[in-house]
């Protein structure tokens, strides 16, 4: 197949990677729309293919075998509360496969003489560097949310001034091959660089954050994939590449804004650290908690005219979105008066609950966003929070030395009472303390939130 | 075509699908923004096309075969794994026609 019969086919997956995104806008459309990206992606490996003439053909089919069997296995198995490391993990293994073939393509042209071009020699250098920080980076997000690693930020002095330095290295090293010093060592010495690199970059991010970094990686292997279009002289890698670039970057500041924090606040602030200020001054003014029995909340609930229910990540991880679908049908049986109150950055992900409790078959209507619920808890009568933590901290509106001071958030202590699920009085995964446990209008119902709801589901009915 | 032509060309192509990233997905709900990332990242595993073409290229030495083997694995694992982790999650956004209905026939009733 010649290359200009190539490029005219490869405008199906083009156009198709489009039309996904597109789709993907609308709730009752975006299946098709991820349907039709991958029929997009069908059809340029059988042009690839076709391509290729069917040099090493079996190494590509086994190849294929082995990557996709994996995806495919991984992917089906995990749960849908591990949704989003297993994204950190594909959007990595595509980092390194931009990287690897930026280190294949130079092993290939070095030798010629008078190569690589400057523009050659600066795509290889800038997919190499960019896919290694995607795919350390990710590898990093994903132990974090897997918790291989603690989610807490890790830090140390020197820090900042460290990373900058090592980032620096990694360019100079990286400007020097594409001027046009032959050395294969170079891209070598900017590939451990980067890696070295994304591993650091991610560590001082505390967990609560990784949703945004995973977006921003994921805009940072589309760009390699589309820099390594240039390598290749292949149209469809350049476009799709750089749609996920921007989208990914646009998804980025979205995701940030929603935090009410500037995009280098979240990479750089090491968020989640308990300045000792703060924590004593949370300590200070820190009343009794009160908690209560199953059997006290279930009465509370039963017995209201308009309940909320305020999930977090608790509420993930104790995979109760079921029962809580359970608890909910039950009350409005009995005539309670029963919606959602969804924070865009609940969970790990924007859209997280949005996607469990679809799960669960919660109906569209009862989810209610942020600017929506807000109003509502006025007239509320009980604000049940299930395993959600920083996003309902009142501390984000009052305590200007608080490291969520301004983010935008629930306000369920504006609700007559709050009942509050939790494992246990840590701190949540940004480690910071909230004031809202200590209110005399809130209590507690300590255990695994599963269990806690399953303990509801039966008090309720027995009433 | 030269290469600057082609160079040029290329350049061009990325700037408009810089602005194309930016348009489609500006008016994505918040309640899809998980799915979107997934998505994305499903459609950057066309980095499998690279790799194959490396993979599949005439004169390559072992070290061409290795690295083009480690990258058609890593590729495949992007493609099919994005493709089907979007696709779990897409799942279940499914509409519920039978409750809507019934909703829509008791809203009928209430109003006589």
């Amino acid at each position: 197949m010649s290359t200009n019969v190539a490029n005219l086919l490869y405008l199906i997956p083009i156009v198709t990677f489009i039309l996904a995104l597109r789709f993907l806008s609308n709730p009752a459309h975006a299946r098709r729309g991820n349907q039709i990206g991958a029929l997009g992606m069908f059809v340029a490996i059988v042009v690839t293919w076709i391509k290729t003439g069917g040099t090493s053909w079996w190494a590509i089919a086994l190849g294929m075998l082995i990557g996709g069997g994996f995806g495919a296995v991984a992917a089906r198995r995990v749960k849908m509360t591990a949704m989003p490391q297993m994204v950190a993990l594909f959007n990595g293994v595509g980092g390194g496969a931009a990287a690897l073939i930026a280190l294949a393509e130079l092993h290939k042209i070095l030798p010629d003489p008078g190569r690589p071009k400057i523009d050659i020699g600066l795509a290889i250098f800038l997919s190499g560097l960019i896919g290694a920080i995607s795919f350390s980076g990710s590898m990093v997000a994903f132990a974090k949310l897997q918790e291989l690693i603690r989610g807490r930020p890790i830090t140390y002095p020197g820090q900042k001034v460290g990373n900058l330095a090592l980032l620096a290295a990694c360019v100079a090293v990286g400007v020097t091959l594409a001027a046009g010093v032959q050395d294969e060592w170079l891209l070598w010495a900017v590939l451990g660089g980067a890696t070295l690199f994304g591993v650091l970059f991610v560590l001082p991010i505390g967990g609560a954050d990784m949703p945004v970094v995973i977006s921003l990686l994921n805009a940072f292997t589309g760009l390699a994939v589309a820099v390594g279009g240039f390598e290749l002289e292949n149209n469809v890698l350049i476009v799709s590449g750089m749609l996920v670039g921007a989208s990914g970057t646009l998804l980025t500041i979205l995701m940030g804004s929603a935090m009410n924090r500037s995009i280098a606040n979240v990479l750089f602030g090491a968020f989640g650290q308990v300045s000792a200020a703060a924590a004593a001054a949370a300590e200070t003014d820190g009343g009794a908690v009160r908690s209560a029995s199953a059997e006290d909340v279930a009465v509370m609930l039963a017995y209201a005219h308009k309940v909320v229910f305020v999930p977090g990540y608790g509420l993930a991880v104790a995979q109760a979105q079921h029962d809580v679908r359970q608890l909910a049908d039950l009350l409005e049986a009995k005539g309670v008066e029963v919606s959602y109150a969804i924070h865009p950055v609940a969970g790990r992900m924007p859209g997280h609950m949005n996607v469990l409790l679809a799960e669960a078959n919660v109906p569209y209507p009862q989810l209610k966003e942020m600017d929506e619920a807000n109003p509502e808890f006025s007239r509320t009568d009980v604000a049940l929070v299930v395993g959600a933590n920083d996003v309902v901290n009142p501390d984000a509106r009052n305590n200007q030395g608080s490291p969520i001071y301004g983010m935008p958030i629930l306000n369920v202590d504006n609700a007559n009472a709050v009942v509050v699920l939790k494992r246990s009085m840590n701190p949540g995964f940004a480690g910071i303390e909230n004031p809202l446990f200590y209110n005399p209008k809130t209590v507690m119902l300590f255990g695994d939130a599963k269990d806690s709801i399953t303990k509801l589901i039966a008090d309720v009915k027995a009433l | 075509m030269s290469h600057n032509t082609l160079l040029v060309f290329e350049v061009t192509i990325l700037v408009l699908a810089i602005f194309l990233g930016f348009e489609v997905i500006s008016k994505v709900p918040t309640l899809l923004h998980t799915p979107l990332m997934s998505g994305t990242n499903a459609i950057h595993g066309i980095v499998l096309v690279g790799a194959m073409l490396i993979l599949g290229s005439p004169h390559k030495g072992a070290f061409g075969w290795v690295v083009g083997f480690l990258a058609v694995v890593l590729g495949s694992a992007n493609v099919v794994g994005g493709f089907v982790v979007t696709d779990r999650m897409l799942e279940m956004f499914k509409k519920r026609e039978a409750p809507k209905a019934a909703d829509a026939a008791s809203d009928g009733k209430s109003a006589e």
